[in-house]
This record gives structure tokens, C-alpha cells and sequence, in this order.
């Protein structure tokens, strides 16, 4: 019920809507609910609205962050 | 896919697993509940437990708003939606949830209530505008993820001036539910289990932010780490919990800081403050009754809110009395403790709720953990052999 995904902004519409890719399909979803957003983006998609936008600095320092826990006490 | 696929590595989760054995006091056993569905479904999908050291537990919690909805709540939709005017609108997850004497939306639906699926809010906003004749009412239920598209809906309903829409509202509030879990009276009643911390919700945060964990994880002083809901978001989680445990702190901490942020989506929340106010109390399955655990519809907007306009009511209903789901929801016993695990109860037959959604412990269970269980049972016997 609360699962939502990360998907790309494909285009820009009128009315705070957009234009997202989900594996190749594409799918028209609101933004009303978070501010700026551009083609290339992406927002975390839950039925049907944008709830926040994904962060792709914040992503690569997670994945880093998990690659040095695995390492152990280097972390 | 982008940003999923990278937190799905088996490798790397198998070496995070190695650190939390490392990590792990062997003189101590840790608790750690993950309150969401999303979170549960991760960990027996991919099998997580199976990777932790056997003094690391992890106690599926009530986060999944289809398995707390109360039985009395499906029986007056199914109410409504048999009245001629009416049409309701549905998340496809409430279709098969069990209301009372075995029936469901899906019955009611085949004995001719107009019932329609919709995947979003925007959709039955449509039906409404198509079909100005009917009474169209959008069963409104979900934790804090699914509030803001409601209130948008209802904002658009506004601009848009349709006359033919209402809400029947159920939507819910993570933060009273776990207070609930550590300090209702039903603790007493059902017994409690220890819990060390909390893997807080993922997309749940995305609107309400980390803030509203601080006074719990001070109050109640234990940790929570807010993760994402993939494979490794979660192992790395519990590796930051038995840190924190270890260094006997108990803070709040963001794993998912890829997509929560302190105060969450601001915006979301004015919306949804804006339409709606707090519930003094609700009835939760398997919880009972949270105070302040639910939102409904503000005076102002009582014309869209479906309980008053249509004159709903919410009988008492009671759950089947074999069902385990209370205790289940609150981690006090596991899917396989229920007698009706298996045999009556099925994800096709779902008797308690627990069993109706992917997220639920039972459904879960059903699903990705019985499998596994048989392995290692075969497993141990081939060992003593
Ligand atoms: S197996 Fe079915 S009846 Fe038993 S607790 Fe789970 S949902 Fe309820």
C-alpha cells in the first residue's frame, strides 16, 4: 500500500503534471506535491503523485556509505 | 531500473550481514521491529532474516493501513456501495479485505454494487466529472504516503466544482500507532515483546520527514533509522540499529537520506492540514483503539466527507476469534502460530487482513517465508542425520 517507486521525468505538462518512464512505459502522474521539477529528474512515484524527489548526490553517498559498511571497520 | 536495482546486491547484502554478526554482542539478543508492510515484504522476499546472526530478531509490525482497517469499516462501504446512487472508488488492495461473514468489496461488487478500482484519486476524480449523475465516494485509506493525494483530489473537486464527489475517510498516523504498540493497555492483555528499536518508514518519511521520531525515540528511548525499502536500505539499517544499541544510544537516524529529509515534503503537509484534523480516537485492527491515531475530513468540508453527507455508519463488528492478527500486528506471535495459517486462511481465502495484502506478516509469510522454513528444517535434519 505505501510502496512507491522511483521513476524518471520524461516531459513537462500543463497543470502540474508530467510525462514519467516506468520499464519502458510511460505513465502521466501529478507533481502538484513537490516544487521544480525538470526533465531528467526523479521523483519517488505513489498512486499516481510525485511524493519527493530523488536525491542523486544523496543516492551515490548511500550506496557509498553501504559499500564501506560491507568492508567493516573501515566504515 | 535506476536507483532499485543498485540496493538489490546480494553480495554486498551477504557482507553487510557479515558486519551486523561482527557487531552483535554474543551475550545480547536484539529486537528491532519494522513497523512498514514495505519493509516486511522486503525482508522475506529477499530473505534477510535468513543472512542476520540468530541473537538479531526481527518483529514484523502493524504498518500496512489495509491490515489495520477494522472489520466495521469494510462493512459500511460495502453499505454504501450497494445503495443505487452510489459508486465507489477503491484501491485494488481493499477488493478481497474480509468485512463480516465472509464478504468483501469483490462479493459485494458481483452482487451488483457499482464498485470500480481506481489506482489513484485522479482517476475517480474523472469518473466523477464523466458521470455527473452518480454519487461518486472514494474510500479513502492509507498512513501519511496516501493522505496528500486525497487532499489534492479533494482541492481539485473544489476548483473544479464537482458536486459528486466525497470521501469516506480511513486514513491513518504512524507515529501514534507505534506509541501504541509500547504503551497501550492491550500490552498488558496480549504481553508484550521486547523491542530494541525501530526501522521507521520509508515513504512514509518522504511527507512527515525524520522530526517526528525525536520525541519518541526520547521518550521511549530507543533508536529508530528511518530506511529505504530495498533489500540493502534495510540490512544497512539494522547494522546502524545494533550500533546504536551498542553504544547505548538512541537517536534518530536517515538511511533514506537519498529521498527523506528532516521535515519532509512541507508542501504535502499544508495540504493535508488544510483539509483535514485529527480523530480523538480510531479503531485500528488488531490494535484497537489509538488515540489521535486517524484524520478526518475538517467541519468545513463536511459536504465531501461521505460519513456525513450519506449518514454512514460503522457497526460494531468483531474479527474472526481464531484470528491472530492482533498479536501479529504487535509482534507478540509469528504468521505460524495461527491456527488458521495455511488451512483456512490463504491469500486466496484471506480470513484475517493480515493475509489480504502483499505487505501483510501473513500474506508475506505465505508467500516468501513458509518455503524457506521447510529448507531449513530439511536442512537441520540432514545435519543431525
Ligand atoms: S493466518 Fe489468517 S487468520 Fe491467522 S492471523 Fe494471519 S490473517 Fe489472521
Amino acid at each position: 500500500m505505501c510502496l512507491a517507486i522511483p521513476v524518471q521525468v520524461k516531459e513537462v505538462l500543463p497543470d502540474n503534471m508530467a510525462k514519467v518512464t516506468l520499464d519502458g512505459v510511460s505513465k502521466v502522474i501529478s507533481t502538484a506535491l513537490v516544487d521544480d521539477v525538470k526533465p531528467g529528474d526523479y521523483v519517488v512515484l505513489h498512486v499516481g503523485y510525485a511524493l519527493a524527489k530523488i536525491d542523486p548526490e544523496e543516492t551515490e553517498r548511500t550506496l557509498a556509505l553501504i559499500r564501506e559498511a560491507a568492508l567493516g571497520d573501515a566504515a | 531500473m535506476k536507483y532499485i536495482d543498485e540496493y538489490r546486491d546480494g553480495r554486498l547484502a551477504k557482507d553487510i550481514a557479515l558486519q551486523i554478526t561482527a557487531a552483535a554482542n554474543p551475550a545480547h539478543s536484539y529486537h528491532f521491529m519494522e513497523f512498514c508492510g514495505g519493509h516486511t515484504h522486503a525482508i522475506s522476499r529477499y530473505g534477510l532474516e535468513d543472512l542476520l546472526p540468530s541473537n538479531v530478531r526481527m518483529i514484523h509490525g502493524p504498518g500496512c493501513p489495509v491490515c489495520v482497517l477494522p472489520i466495521g469499516r469494510i462493512d459500511a462501504a460495502i453499505a454504501l456501495a450497494m445503495r443505487p446512487e452510489i459508486t465507489l472508488c477503491t484501491y485494488g488492495d481493499l477488493m478481497r479485505v474480509p468485512g463480516s461473514n465472509g464478504s468483501s468489496l469483490l462479493k459485494a461488487k458481483a452482487a451488483g454494487g457499482d464498485i470500480r478500482m481506481v489506482y489513484s484519486t485522479l482517476d475517480a476524480l474523472r469518473i466523477a466529472e464523466a458521470e455527473p449523475d452518480r454519487e461518486v465516494v472514494f474510500f479513502a485509506i492509507g498512513f501519511e504516503t496516501t493522505t496528500p493525494p486525497t487532499a489534492l483530489a479533494l482541492r481539485f473537486a473544489i476548483d473544479k466544482g464537482l458536486r459528486n464527489f466525497s470521501i469516506f475517510c480511513n486514513h491513518v498516523l504512524t507515529p501514534a500507532a507505534i506509541q501504541n504498540i509500547l504503551e497501550s493497555p492491550d500490552v498488558r492483555k496480549l504481553g508484550t515483546v521486547k523491542i530494541d528499536g525501530f526501522i521507521g518508514p520509508a515513504h512514509v518519511s518522504t511527507v512527515i520527514g525524520t522530526e517526528p521520531y525525536e520525541f519518541f525515540a526520547e521518550e521511549f528511548q530507543k533508536p529508530v533509522v528511518v530506511a529505504g525499502f530495498e533489500p540493502l536500505d534495510v540490512i544497512q539499517a539494522i547494522l546502524m540499529l545494533v550500533r546504536q544499541v551498542n553504544d547505548g544510544r538512541h537517536e534518530v537516524e536517515n538511511q533514506y537520506i537519498r529521498a527523506v529529509t528532516a521535515f519532509g515534503n512541507e508542501k504535502a503537509q499544508a495540504e493535508v492540514a488544510n483539509f483535514f484534523e485529527l480523530r480523538e480516537s480510531f479503531e485500528w485492527r488488531g490494535l484497537g483503539e489509538v488515540p489521535y491515531g486517524a484524520l478526518r475530513l475538517r467541519p468545513q468540508y463536511a459536504i465531501y466527507d461521505a460519513e456525513k453527507r450519506f449518514g454512514m455508519v460503522t457497526p460494531a463488528a468483531k474479527d474472526n476469534p481464531a484470528c491472530e492478527c492482533g498479536a501479529i500486528l504487535r509482534g507478540v506471535k509469528k504468521p505460524a502460530d495461527c491456527k488458521l495459517f495455511g488451512t483456512v486462511c490463504t491469500p486466496d481465502t484471506p480470513m484475517g487482513s493480515c493475509m489480504v495484502s502483499s505487505e501483510g506478516a501473513c500474506a508475506a509469510h505465505w508467500t516468501y517465508g513458509r518455503f524457506r522454513e521447510h529448507a531449513k528444517a530439511r536442512e537441520a535434519g540432514r545435519a543431525v542425520a
